[in-house]
């Protein structure tokens, strides 16, 4: 099993680097939007700082479902899901290992990308390293929790839409703790109690999130 | 090694062929047969597992099963190799080596060529690849011989007498005129539901 999951994993990475023009497109999209925000109200530094964490936090949210349809919907149209149901494998790792390489492909950026962002919306340094942190924690977790929405709309034609629908209300806890961590530690207030939320949600979608995506997707191929 | 008793399987609550009750034994080969519509391709995915039947039972089924489909399970952006070593890896059941089991299915000359930019019929045998780097012992088969050319028909002919022959068994859809040429053959005639 461990050896399926690494080829999985290690396929899926190698097809994101063959189609990379493809999903440079959420993070491009993250950067214009989030460069657009300066021009469109004004670069006053304090309202900046003020919306960054939230400002920052939506891109990173709204990239994230632009990419999330590519997660499943290549094998399932392709018909590499319907063998990976037939291969005996548990469709949980299956699941599991395809949003591992999501996140790599698709979160990991918006993580690395987070100082770059804070700079161009002026956010106080002293809050840089709790916005990394909250992204590092947050997106997977925007991963984990969108990849049950995506296999429950998979199977729909323009899934996508429906899919946004589904998943934006399942976010808005993760938006408000993360944009909370962040303006509580550009204020000086503790922020701790928001990371541990964060790393608790992390840890339930982490075990809870890719069996109710399996089971979406059986519903789905059905 | 698939024993079914009635198996139905109903879409938007009509039933899409007549209910089926078949035994297949090791080293047997059940050819589905059935004008365009009647559910070849819908019993053969309710075998797979890939549908769950609206009623009837499966009395006995092997766990080792391969299947190939219309939607071929090949990813497009991956070379022939690839996608080969790929299934090698994930299913992990085979010892054979990728490089041979291309050379098998008649595609070394595309090895390195994506899958996009392959013909049908060598995507077809791509596909079938799956089957000998499976080492299962019931192969489902949905119009195996379709986009394939003469050479790609007895190519099927062969694996599968190899695979009968080692004991393997199979059940193989096909609306077209060529029939595999087997010894334990079941002839099963698929009604559609729609039919009186």
């Amino acid at each position: 099993m461990r050896t399926a999951f690494f080829a999985l994993l290690r396929r899926d990475l190698l097809l994101a680097f063959r189609r990379r023009t493809e999903l440079l497109f959420p993070v491009i999209f993250l950067l214009v939007v989030i460069s657009l925000f300066p021009l469109g109200i004004g670069p006053g530094p304090q309202l900046l700082a003020r919306i960054a964490p939230g400002v920052i936090w939506i891109a990173a949210l709204l990239a994230t479902v632009i990419s999330l349809d590519g997660l499943f919907r290549s094998d399932f149209e392709d018909g590499t899901l319907e063998q990976f149901v037939l291969s005996g494998h548990p469709l949980t790792l299956i699941a599991l290992a395809k949003i591992l390489a999501h996140w790599l492909v698709a979160g990991l950026p918006l993580v690395l990308l987070s100082p770059l962002l804070a700079i161009w919306m002026n956010l106080p340094l002293d809050s840089l390293g709790v916005m990394i942190l909250t992204l590092a924690l947050g997106t997977p977790i925007l991963s984990l929790i969108g990849s049950i929405g995506v296999g429950l709309t998979i199977s729909l034609k323009r899934g996508g839409q429906r899919l946004s629908l589904l998943v934006f209300p399942l976010y808005v806890p993760i938006l408000i703790i993360a944009t909370a961590a962040v303006m509580a530690a550009s204020d000086g207030l503790p922020y701790t109690a928001f990371l541990g939320l964060l790393v608790a949600g992390l840890i339930t979608s982490l075990t809870l999130a890719p069996f109710a995506a399996a089971a979406a997707l059986k519903i789905s191929l059905s | 090694m698939l024993s079914v008793s009635k198996i139905n399987f109903e879409r938007y609550f009509a039933p899409v062929f007549h209910p089926v009750s078949f035994t297949l034994e090791a080293g047997g080969l059940l050819l589905v047969t059935g004008t365009n519509g009647c559910g070849k391709t819908t019993l053969i995915r309710v075998l797979a597992g890939i549908l769950h039947p609206t009623s009837g039972e499966f009395r006995s089924r092997t766990d080792s099963m391969a299947y190939v489909g219309h939607y071929l399970g090949i990813k497009d952006d991956l070379s022939v190799i690839e996608n080969l070593r790929f299934m090698r890896d994930f299913l992990g059941t085979s010892n054979r080596g990728s490089g041979e089991v291309i050379k098998e299915v008649g595609l070394t000359r595309v090895s390195e060529q994506l899958a996009r930019t392959l013909s049908a019929g060598q995507r077809k045998r791509c596909a079938l690849a799956r089957l000998l780097l499976s080492n299962t012992q019931l192969w489902l088969l949905d119009e195996p011989y379709s986009n394939l050319d003469q050479e790609g028909v007895e190519l099927v002919d062969r694996m599968l007498h190899k695979h009968l022959e080692a004991g393997g068994a199979c059940v193989l859809a096909t609306h077209g005129a060529h029939r595999p040429d087997w010894q334990q053959t079941e002839n099963y005639q698929l009604i559609s539901g729609a039919a009186a």
